[in-house]
């Protein structure tokens, strides 16, 4: 299976993992180790950047776990920059999660704010890797602004209510030159294998396997489901047919 | 429009009918439509008709809180730092009839108090500075510097003070203010003043209209309330979930946290809750919110029981203080300040105990929620950059 790479960095799996909403951060380190990820996002609001003793890094303190830092919490690209650049400085990565959701209700990612802070970002030497609506023709933007990879949304955070978004996802890894992964919204494995087979370089999943009742169970089956669905995007899966295929070709008379 | 001209839609006694004469056919039908009901709806579920239905709300509320927050609840400590007050708030301890104590502890006081807070041991990064209303003693510059005090120590600071004027909350935020509480006690006008007979907060809408000052300011969260049990409830929760149903969709950019501030029936002399209320009340109040709206804060203080708090873990609530002390000074010296506190606490417990009940329906305490250095202040520099 080739190897995906974001920016300067092989990824080992193409599941990403989010740290929020566990139990403990004994499930959540398990669960990590479980899903086989080799990227895991953290909230940069929710950890210590002072000290040197923080439960939550130090539970992910784990052979080949890369940090994703996120900007979650800042309300435009002024702040996101800060923080990316805070998050650099403490946890020694230039890679940025960028997620710039002023709306409180929905955390709907704000493509304005995104784009120019994506820009900034990118400039300042950031693999950035931007959360955003599906929108095709913001991809396409943030691609041109120096985006490392795109991670539309499958539906509203935390929803678990799947590929919503499916007709525009599918126009985005259509088109787009980097790395498409699935971020938000995803709520099961299957829906994980849909992704990945529709051609998703990788997906992200937090909530789906916080929440569920066996946490590392669920990181197991995802990771059993994006690998699945990646090899069946190798395989090329056979094309759905509305009708069977005609005995009698309309076309036949040529060969006449 | 502010909330003040938005709610005159809205009869108190219209209302109070309306919730009254809900049915149990009105509460099944509310309770098809799963989260996020709008306020009327939300009217139907804290009736009388939906108390027979708890158990299927608390059903409800957990499912969408696991959901959204997943199995956390996050902790936050409140500190008191000045009792002095010139309302004469009929049902409060700070009121100003009451001879009691009166202090506004010194920056040095503060530094020691956030000092002794951390000294306990636990990993505090939110803190609630609470206040009496006393401009002269505890102003805005002062609540800007003791900011700045509790900064070096937390990352969250939060304010339930006095309401105050849309640039006073523009400066506070400049210093790292993150959220601040305003109860408005009870939405009914006209029995307001009877609670509030005189001192500035007699002013019902300066006071109502605080959350627009503060949408206007850019608040990072708002915590709203009423002080159960002053009027009807159940109306009052109505205009409440109104208040915050308009917020959500005004002020988008900012949270909403509720609160439930709960007069309690005592032995002896003081202020009687009008409408007295159960914890099984309560609980109805607690899930109803949650079904109002599955991201808002729902926040639990130490004014209710263990058992209660306990209880409630997963149905629905979010925050929760610990450990708290009520009087100015009574972390760094309990002996000394007791006799200077607003109210006592029902949970008393260490704050050990109340992370281990926590641990142990298998949740994880959260205790830092955001960085000081996410504030806009910091952020303005290089906001200013093209």
């Amino acid at each position: 299976m080739e190897q995906l790479k974001i920016g300067g960095h092989t990824m080992r799996s193409r599941l990403f993992v989010g740290t929020g909403k566990f139990a403990s951060n004994r499930v959540m380190a398990e669960a990590v180790a479980a899903s086989g990820s080799g990227l895991v996002t953290v909230a940069l609001k929710r950890i210590d950047l002072k000290g040197d003793n923080d439960d939550m890094l130090q539970a992910l303190r784990l052979p080949g776990i890369e940090l994703l830092p996120n900007t979650s919490g800042v309300r435009d690209a002024g702040e996101a920059v800060f923080a990316a650049q805070l998050a650099r400085e403490a946890l020694g990565t230039d890679l940025i999660k960028l997620e710039i959701h002023p709306d409180q209700r929905h955390l709907m990612p704000d493509a304005v704010e995104t784009l120019k802070a994506c820009g900034e970002l990118a400039k300042d030497g950031f693999t950035v890797m931007p959360y955003i609506h599906a929108d095709p023709v913001l991809c396409k933007r943030l691609e041109d602004a120096g985006a490392a990879c795109v991670m539309p949304l499958g539906a509203p955070i935390g929803s678990n209510k799947g590929l919503a978004t499916l007709e525009f996802l599918r126009i985005i890894i259509e088109q787009s030159n980097v790395p498409v992964v699935v971020d938000a919204g995803i709520g099961t494995p299957s829906q994980a294998a849909a992704a990945m087979e529709m051609g998703a370089d990788a997906v992200l999943v937090n909530t789906a396997i916080a929440v569920a009742g066996d946490p590392v169970a669920m990181a197991l089956a995802f990771k059993m489901a994006v690998e699945a669905g990646h090899k069946a995007f190798e395989a090329g899966t056979a094309p759905v047919r509305e009708s069977a295929s005609a005995t009698s070709p309309l076309t036949s008379f040529l060969n006449d | 429009m502010t909330f003040y001209e938005y709610k005159q839609r809205w009869d108190w006694d219209k209302m109070t009918r309306f919730i009254e004469k809900a049915t149990a056919a009105d509460v099944e039908r509310v309770l098809a439509k799963g989260v996020n009901v709008s306020p009327e709806d939300f009217a139907v579920l804290v009736s009388p008709a939906a108390a027979p239905y708890l158990e299927e709300m608390a059903r409800a509320s957990a499912e969408a809180t696991r959901r959204r927050f997943g199995r956390t609840m996050q902790l936050y400590i409140p500190l008191y730092i000045s009792n002095f007050c010139t309302n004469h708030c009929i049902y409060c301890g700070f009121n100003c009839k009451n001879q009691i104590g009166r202090v506004t502890l010194s920056q040095e006081q503060i530094e020691r108090e956030a000092q002794a807070i951390q000294a306990d041991g636990h990993p505090f990064k939110h803190i609630l500075l609470v206040t009496g209303e006393s401009p002269k003693h505890a102003g805005v510059g002062y609540m800007a510097d003791s900011i700045d005090t509790v900064s070096k120590y937390f990352d969250q600071t939060s304010i339930e003070v006095q309401p105050l004027d849309t640039a006073d909350y523009e400066l506070l935020m400049e210093h790292g203010l993150h959220t601040v509480c305003v109860y408005q006690e009870t939405y009914n006008e006209a029995r307001y003043p009877l609670y509030h007979p005189a001192g500035r907060k007699r002013d019902y809408r300066y006071r109502l209209e605080t959350a627009d000052r503060l949408g206007q300011a850019g608040i990072y969260k708002v915590g709203v309330g009423n002080l159960i049990g002053l009027e009807n409830w159940r109306t009052d929760a109505f205009f409440t979930a109104l208040h915050i149903h308009y917020i959500q969709t005004r002020y988008w950019r900012t949270k909403c946290s509720i609160s439930f501030p709960r007069l309690r029936p005592f032995v002896g002399e003081g202020f009687q809750p009008n409408y007295p209320t159960t914890e099984r009340d309560l609980l109805q109040l607690i899930t109803a919110y949650r079904l109002l709206s599955e991201d808002l804060e729902i926040s639990l203080s130490t004014r209710e029981s263990p058992r209660f708090r306990d209880g409630v873990i997963e149905l629905g609530v979010t925050t929760m203080s610990a450990g708290s002390k009520t009087a100015p000074g009574g972390y760094s010296d309990w002996e000394q300040c007791k006799e200077l506190e607003q109210f006592s606490v029902n949970d008393d417990r260490p704050v050990s105990e109340i992370v281990d009940a926590i641990s142990s329906h298998n949740f994880e305490v959260v205790w830092k929620d955001w960085d000081l250095s996410l504030n806009r202040n910091t952020s303005k520099l290089s906001r200013n950059t093209p």
